[in-house]
């Protein structure tokens, strides 16, 4: 299992790509952090999550 | 009659204490958009007595700015940058400013906050955001950085948190309230936001790391 914002998810093996397709996120509005370090955007198609990963998908929404 | 420089620094070492002023006044904060959120940061960290501001915004003040930026009527027309140094000195006359009016790209980020010891993002477009944490996290992993997300609308004050998502990044805001939805911004759920990414500041100053 992943700990994906706290909650546990069957996403073990699945690349960062696929995770955030599925889950619907916005690739442009997002930064993800995993394991304390952040995942650069152009390793998304290739980071595969492990299990027991911590991972954090900042999400932001506008205003300032 | 401003005070002198030895009188003002007292002040803040009575407020503050010497050994906490030391560390503010040493800091070099990079202040990446001077909007709602960015001119009540600046203005929180002055005074405070942080040694020296990079103010950057690439945008002048309109009218509709007003309600909740912190710039006055006769501002209106000025680039940010620029009414905020002005304000600033008026508050703190002895703060060190850099300015720069120009938008920030993945091509400049690095020359522009390289100066910085803590970068406080206070842009207003989500995608802005996203690209200026990815850019800092990614290419300047030394930086402490500070950022907002969800603090538009008119939710309760108690949803506005600090969380600390990785040792070095702080994230600001109630992480939902988007002003595509909410379709407005109140000056004092913004002012909150922004206390809450100054103190993040000062905490990190303090070497208080916890959220």
């Amino acid at each position: 299992m992943v700990t994906i914002n706290g909650e546990k998810i069957d996403a073990a093996g699945k690349t960062v790509a696929e995770y955030l397709a599925g889950a619907g996120y916005d690739d442009k509005r997002i930064a993800v952090e995993r394991n304390g370090e952040i995942v650069p955007k152009s390793q998304y198609a290739d980071t595969v999550f492990a299990d027991g990963d911590l991972v954090e998908v900042v999400s932001f929404v506008g205003g300032g | 009659m401003i005070p002198g420089w030895k009188e003002w620094r007292d002040a803040l070492c009575q407020r503050h204490g010497e050994k906490l002023q030391r560390k503010f006044e040493t800091a070099t904060v990079a202040v990446c958009g001077l909007g709602g959120m960015g001119s009540a940061i600046s203005i929180a960290l002055a005074r405070a007595g942080i040694g020296k501001l990079i103010l950057i915004d690439f945008d002048r003040v309109d009218v509709t700015n007003l309600h909740r930026q912190q710039y006055k009527a006769d501002q209106i027309g000025m680039y940010k940058t620029e009414a905020m140094k002005q304000n600033l000195l008026e508050i703190a006359p002895y703060l060190e400013t850099e300015t720069h009016a120009v938008r920030i790209t993945e091509s400049n980020a690095e020359d522009l906050l390289g100066a910085a010891d803590i970068i406080c993002e206070a842009f207003d477009s989500a995608e802005a955001k996203a690209m200026l944490v990815n850019l800092v996290l990614e290419k300047m992993p030394s930086k402490y950085l500070t950022a907002a997300s969800g603090m538009a609308g008119i939710d309760s004050a108690n949803t506005i948190k600090t969380r600390r998502i990785a040792d070095r990044f702080y994230l600001c805001g109630d992480q939902v309230s988007d002003v595509e939805n909410a379709s407005y911004l109140l000056s004092s759920r913004v002012m909150l936001c922004a206390a809450h990414e100054a103190h993040a500041v000062l905490r990190i100053l303090a070497e208080e790391f916890d959220a």
